[in-house]
């Protein structure tokens, strides 16, 4: 571009790199672009998917309506954040064993979300959830899965490592009675 | 020893699997993929980085029909950043999916036939300066009138879309009769007719569609691209580069979602290509959303008539469906698709003679294609609609009509598709009991109801989308001392989880853990052929290929192992990483050493497996279109609340059975069915593609009311009701472990259930989708007046389908062939256009 770049400092997932950047461009673009974090993806670059969805001083923002300039001094987290050494964070190991990630695109958005939510409750009700995430569209799961991956990560968070997603979550529900056998 | 996959913590297995007495197979393991997807590891194509990449935007038409009367470069090519043009004179030579309508090319040459239509292809140095310059680009065009809707494309003569086609702007025509329909009509009781329409809609997934296309040092070209079908974007670029398939590499990423939406061979592609060969230098373009919209290759609008007679048991004597298909501007799968309409009304109720109709109209507006369901939910809502209607007429529950008359196993439908297994009867059962709809039907207060419909699905199309006599999916497993075993298979992971599906099927049958499988798919120069992730094919013949790759290493390392312990190879089992005397279990070998006992015995180790599914018995013109090795089955129950005031109405629940034959990973299956049952209810309430004509002050351009995900509503977190599934297994033979389709069949009923559920609930007919309130309303109102209680289609277009192509039943001693091919006038070198016109195909 014609117009001018920005040198900046930017604290993303708790480590401070410095990236020289189009001035106008955004969060996502200098995420995806300047610092190869390619796990936070783009879904219309015009705030209706969530797909881009980070963390920003620990809130849920769409890093495709904020300009990167915006973000100085202040700290960023995205997916590649979440674990802890080579531990996946309950969230990601709950998505992963539900198989709440399907195609994965919409994946860190919503793991972004999810983390706010659990950060700031995490005993959240299935309409809890629901109101949380809904900013962010799957087209692959239906939903359902990931409510009940978020659920189970909550209770992981909470010290409840008993609690496990309801088998008619996995399997489907039992097969009534009377149905034709054989 | 490590346990077979200890990551995952979800406990149990599918009824069916432990039956079989599979180890790992019906279990909710974690995808392969799993991990990689919830960290941001997976790289989609956009992701995919190579050092000196340049970016490419296209210059599209903004007109809806044109011809191209100039371009002008020169002001673009001073933009800060421009490295190169393209044209379509550049890339002259025709491409398509189908054999049968090669008409689009990788630029528009003459003339443009929709908004949206790519005319040039801009590079430069970073993103922002393509989208620059592509702005500067001068095209002026000439305009033809447009066409937007099949009866204007029936009624404009002149200026036709396409120079080929059935007759004038209609791609293509179908006429065909399977048995004496007139006869079957009079035996019937009670004769029924309606008009529906189910407007189009779009895949919408999350990912834009994106390339990197790499010119390699000897003259070759890699391409990594969000395709579910590699294989054929490979011949579509060998055949418009003029280059041997041989030194073309097209890496299929894995796809952010496709349903259906990435199965084409694009322009974009096939000019990255281009472009990276021009420039010497890696190039990338990312579609942006509104892009995709104009990419498209979505659900068909389509109009329909079904006409039905009945005894008065409710059993069906005969039908005639005529549908008409607004396909857009280009063939894309539009001649499947167009008979995909009529070929899949056999497969659930007996239906033994049947009269099909069906045209497929050019219009100026992107191409329609294959959704998730490609081209059976919109007769499939007439279908189901109109058999509610009847049940009401002849007295009898709308559940009864549908177990009373259900084809049975083992049969071949009146236009000679062959059922095998057809778990139908359990998912009608199991929903209607976990429903209450035997107590509740007919009997909720005003305002509450429940609907049923039915559907089935195909486990993969029978016939390849080019003729020709090689598998359909192909498996190469290579092991070594290591004990690692490598699979390799050209499948594509589109987010369904067929990598999965693969590696499972090896692991169960060595008796392996998952993580002792690396995989490499989807890589035409590494991988042996399957198509592609399209028509719900890729568990049943990947995973056949897989089972019969393994198999043969099985037996490989069975010999060398019964040789070392002194047992016979027959003696031998499989499982917890071990080979072992089934006998005395103690005594066996680890898996390594097991691979190492083989690779001593017969040097180094490796094995193929192939599938190709059976012949079908149809041997008439069309008899491509529906045959599947199997056919899985979906009942649904949907609950509703009808405001009577406003028509606002509120799904409450729905109850979804369907007939997997064999779960391979449950978790993978749950995803599947609600997933199918949340783009459904987006298909039956708000999904739409809808176009309009611009003011003549304003270009009069005929374009996309909704090119935003904003705009095109879909389903959210807050949108979705109660989801209950039943997860009926009915093995069938043909599946591998038994298991049959599950990404689109449970889609199918959710649309009629619906508009089944608002029947009764409030007593009106809504015969279109989506749903809109207002329509409801309408209804109410008219049934407040005394007037047809209905919304929906008037008239089906009239339109002249030609003496249809007879093929008597195998019931009245048919053999699969027509009668009356000359009659039928398709001896006749017309409509459809060989894959040698305008350049040739090269092989």
């Amino acid at each position: 571009m014609t117009d001018g770049m920005t040198t900046a400092t930017l604290t993303i997932n708790g480590e401070d790199r410095t990236v020289v950047f189009p001035t106008h461009h955004t969060l996502l673009e200098v995420l995806r672009e300047e610092c190869a974090l390619t796990g936070t993806k783009h879904g219309c670059e015009l705030g209706e998917c969530g797909t881009c969805t980070v963390l920003i001083e620990g809130k849920p923002v769409l890093s495709c309506l904020v300009l990167a300039v915006e973000v100085v001094g202040q700290k960023v987290e995205t997916v590649e954040g979440m674990k802890t050494g080579n531990e996946l964070h309950p969230l990601q190991s709950c998505f992963a064993d539900m198989g709440a990630a399907q195609c994965g695109y919409c994946t860190p958005g919503i793991l972004m979300a999810a983390q706010a939510l659990l950060e700031a409750n995490d005993s959240p009700t299935e309409a809890e959830i629901r109101e949380a995430l809904s900013g962010n569209i799957c087209r692959c799961t239906g939903y359902n899965k990931i409510i009940q991956a978020v659920a189970w990560a909550g209770a992981k968070m909470r010290g409840d490592l008993n609690y496990r997603p309801s088998d008619e979550d996995i399997f489907g529900a039992d097969i009534p009675e009377g149905v034709t056998r054989g | 020893m490590a346990k077979q996959n200890s990551s995952h913590e979800l406990k149990g297995q599918s009824l069916g699997a432990k039956k079989q007495n599979l180890n790992l197979i019906g279990k909710p393991y974690r995808r392969v993929d799993g991990e990689s997807k919830v960290t941001g590891g997976t790289i989609f194509a956009d992701d995919y980085q190579a050092p000196r990449t340049c970016f490419m935007r296209l210059v599209r038409s903004t007109v809806p029909h044109a011809t191209i009367k100039s371009i002008d470069t020169t002001k673009a090519a001073k933009m800060p950043g421009v490295l190169g043009f393209l044209t379509g004179r550049e890339m002259p030579i025709p491409f398509g999916i189908l054999p049968v309508s090669h008409d689009e090319h990788a630029l528009c040459i003459d003339k443009v036939r929709f908004v949206g239509d790519p005319v040039v292809a801009v590079a430069a140095l970073t993103e922002d300066q393509a989208a620059e310059a592509a702005l500067v680009v001068e095209v002026e065009y000439t305009p033809l009138a447009t066409v937007a809707s099949v009866v204007e494309a029936i009624k404009e003569k002149d200026d036709l879309i396409q120079d080929y086609g059935d007759d004038g702007n209609i791609h293509k025509r179908v006429s065909m009769e399977f048995g004496d329909v007139d006869a079957g009509f009079e035996d019937a009781d009670v004769i029924l007719e309606d008009d529906f329409f189910f407007e189009g809609n779009t895949h919408l997934p999350m990912e834009q569609h994106a390339t990197v296309a790499i010119p390699e040092p000897d003259g070759k070209v890699t391409l990594y691209s969000s395709t579910q079908t590699p294989h054929y974007l490979h011949r579509s670029l060998t055949k418009v580069l003029e280059l041997p398939a041989s030194h073309i590499r097209v890496i299929a990423a894995p796809n952010g979602g496709g349903f259906g939406g990435k199965s084409d061979p694009f322009n974009h592609e096939v000019a990255a290509a281009k472009m990276a060969l021009k420039l010497g230098r890696p190039v990338k373009i990312g579609l942006n959303r509104e892009e995709v919209f104009y990419c498209h290759r979505g659900r068909h609008q389509v109009q329909g008539y079904i006409r039905t007679g009945f005894k008065k048991d409710g059993s069906i004597t005969a039908q005639h469906l005529k549908t008409a298909l607004d396909g857009g501007a280009y063939g894309s799968y539009g001649v499947a698709s167009t008979y995909y309409t009529g070929a899949l009304q056999t497969v659930t109720y007996k239906l033994p003679k049947y009269r099909f109709e069906s045209l497929r109209a050019f219009t100026n507006k992107p191409p329609c294609g294959p959704k998730r369901g490609h081209g059976t939910p919109q007769p499939r809502f007439g279908f189901e609609t109109h058999l509610d209607k009847a049940a009401h007429k002849l007295g009898i529950d709308p559940a009864d009509i549908r177990l009373n008359n259900l084809v049975e196993p083992n049969t071949v439908t009146a236009n000679y598709l062959k059922i095998g297994t057809i778990g139908l009867r359990k998912c009608i059962e199991a929903v209607i009991e976990g429903s209450g709809w035997r107590e509740r039907y007919g009997k909720l207060p005003e305002g509450r109801g429940l609907g049923l419909a039915c559907s089935s699905y195909l486990s993969g199309a029978g016939l390849p989308i080019y003729w020709n006599h090689m598998p359909h999916s192909g498996v190469q497993i290579k092991l070594d001392r290591s004990g690692g075993v490598a699979v390799f298979c050209g499948e594509t992971e589109i987010g369904q989880g067929s990598d999965t599906v693969l590696a499972a099927c090896v692991a169960e049958v060595l008796g392996i853990n998952l993580k002792d499988i690396r995989l490499c798919v989807a890589d035409t120069d590494l991988t042996p052929v399957d198509l592609g992730s399209y028509s719900s094919r890729v568990t049943l013949m990947v995973g056949n290929a897989a089972i019969q790759a393994a198999e043969r290493a099985k037996e490989m390392i069975a010999k060398a192992v019964a040789k070392k312990l002194e047992v016979p190879p027959s003696r031998l089992g499989f499982a917890d990483r071990r080979v072992f005397d089934v006998e005395n279990p103690e005594t066996g070998m680890d898996w390594p050493e097991a691979v190492i006992a083989a690779e001593s015995e017969f040097g180094t180790l490796g094995t193929t497996g192939s599938y190709t599914p059976p012949r079908s018995p149809g041997r008439y013109r069309g008899a491509g279109v529906g045959p599947s090795p199997a056919y899985s089955y979906s009942a649904c129950v949907l609950e509703v609340e009808v405001d009577v005031h406003t028509g606002m109405y509120e799904v409450k629940e729905v109850w979804m059975g369907h007939d997997v034959g064999q779960c391979i990973n449950a978790a993978s299956v749950m995803g599947q069915i609600e997933g199918s049952i949340y783009m459904g209810l987006g298909e039956a309430t708000m999904e739409e593609m809808v176009y309009r004509r611009l003011p003549k002050n304003r270009s009069n351009a005929l374009v996309h009311k909704f090119p935003s995900m904003l705009e095109y509503k879909n389903p959210t977190f807050l949108d979705m009701p109660k989801m209950t599934s039943y997860v009926i297994e009915d093995p069938d033979p043909n599946g591998p472990f038994g298991a049959k389709e599950v990404g689109q069949g449970p889609l199918l009923p959710m649309m009629p259930a619906l508009a089944n559920a608002i029947f009764d609930a409030v007593g009106v007919r809504i015969d279109q989708v989506p749903i809109g309130p207002h329509m409801v309303l309408d209804a109410l109102e008219k049934k407040a007046r005394g007037q047809n209680p209905r919304f929906g289609p008037k008239a089906f277009p009239t339109y002249d389908f030609g003496t249809p192509l007879n093929v008597p039943t195998e019931a009245e001693g048919g053999d699969g062939k027509a009668t009356n091919v000359e009659d039928a006038g398709l001896r006749k070198d017309r409509g459809t256009m060989p894959e040698h016109k305008k350049g040739g195909a090269r092989s």
